[in-house]
């Protein structure tokens, strides 16, 4: 039999890298650029070399900046995913309530980002906001605007509410396509529900949890929006996150290079993690 | 009218459109060499993951980019040093991954 060799369709691939190269890779090329490059304005450049790269990673704003990401992120990770897990387990898999619940959890992940920030920014606040008055009134002081424990409480919250959901669709869709049979051998042996959940459940939603904890990471380590609407950074610099960090140097001070260099350091963080998601992804589905 | 292909706005630079020149000289390499090896190699190495020659250089790339910032963060310029170490992590990546 003759193999018909035929590459054309490599060209309908030119559209995709054509609009890549204008949203990613140009703008990327630039940033490169800027980073070895100090500016004042009017389109003029000079050599800077490594400098910024040096002057960024000895920076101890960077550092304050990555740890508060970092933190936030572990944080975001530990509540959502389990708390994800738990209310999918709770869902019905059967019944007129299964598209009530599934809309309800879809709710929130339709909510603009900057929508989001501004209704926890009203809703928190201590003298008019249900929330902050409802906590004052029993007695706790809060003001998420002036205490960083507050401003981080809310902070997390806000993306708790949001965000969950998505734990929740994705781990709900895996728990749906685990097939009966498992649970039928499961109540032969007479296992417990908790042995369900760690030798059939669990085991099944590995591949789901793994793209639900990727994206979850991704989203959280380059949040902007949200914090910067609801808080703006503070108080002081408490919840200046590094995406926040990163816009008031480069738009607020104006000073290029060192962001330019701070994005590239940045990028590279969720390059290796995005590689280690894609591993251990891989891996499991070869095991698999 | 005349079309304008002005690309000053990007601030090119010798060393960048040189480091740039080399990112997109070694993947084509890797298209030749694919060309005359097809398959990309695969295979499993040290660290236990399956790789083709493509993984291996993003790899290679990657380590580079962070001994770089190490070199740079904790012994500071010049980055000959870095330049040697990631020539050596690429070639073991190659060899070992």
């Amino acid at each position: 039999m003759n193999k018909l060799s035929n590459q054309r369709a490599w060209w309908l691939v030119v559209p995709v890298v054509i609009l890549v190269a204008f949203n990613a890779l140009i703008p990327l090329m630039t940033v490169v650029n800027y980073s070895v490059q100090e500016t004042f304005g009017n389109n003029q450049f000079f050599w800077h070399g490594v400098g910024w790269f040096e002057q960024v990673l000895k920076s101890e704003r960077f550092h304050a900046s990555l740890l508060r990401q970092l933190a936030f992120t572990a944080m975001i990770l530990l509540i959502e995913v389990p708390l994800g897990i738990a209310v999918a387990l709770c869902m019905p898999r059967k019944g007129p309530w299964v598209s009530v619940c599934l809309v309800l959890m879809a709710l929130p992940l339709l909510i603009p980002w900057n929508v989001v920030g501004a209704m926890w920014n009203i809703f928190a606040l201590p003298d008019i906001g249900l929330l902050g008055k409802m906590i004052n009134s029993l007695g706790i002081d809060y003001n998420f605007t002036q205490q960083p424990v507050a401003a981080w409480a809310t902070t997390v919250l806000m993306d708790v509410w949001h965000w969950t959901s998505l734990v929740v669709l994705l781990t709900y869709a895996g728990l749906c396509s685990i097939p009966d049979a498992y649970y039928q051998a499961a109540r032969i042996d007479g296992a417990s529900g908790w042995a369900v959940f760690r030798f059939i459940q669990l085991p099944k939603l590995n591949r789901v949890l793994t793209i639900a904890i990727l994206l979850r990471f991704m989203d959280s380590f380059m949040i902007y929006t949200e914090p910067f609407v609801l808080t703006g950074g503070g108080p002081g610099n408490t919840t200046t996150f590094l995406s926040i960090d990163l816009v008031k140097i480069a738009l607020g001070q104006f000073d290029l290079g060192p962001a330019a260099a701070m994005s590239l350091i940045y990028f590279m963080v969720v390059l290796l993690v995005c590689w280690i998601f894609y591993t251990a992804m891989m891996r499991n589905e070869g095991q698999s | 009218m005349t079309a304008s292909f002005d690309l000053q706005w990007m601030a090119w630079t010798g060393p960048t459109i040189g480091f740039f020149v080399f990112v997109v000289c070694s993947i084509a390499l890797m298209g030749v060499w694919e060309k005359f090896r097809p398959g990309g190699a695969p295979r499993r190495g040290v660290l236990g993951i399956d790789t083709t020659r493509g993984d291996r250089l993003f790899i290679s790339y990657l380590g580079s980019g962070f001994i770089h910032l190490a070199w740079l963060g904790f012994l500071g310029t010049p980055l000959w040093g870095a330049i040697a170490v990631s020539v050596i992590f690429a070639l073991a990546v190659f060899r070992w991954v």
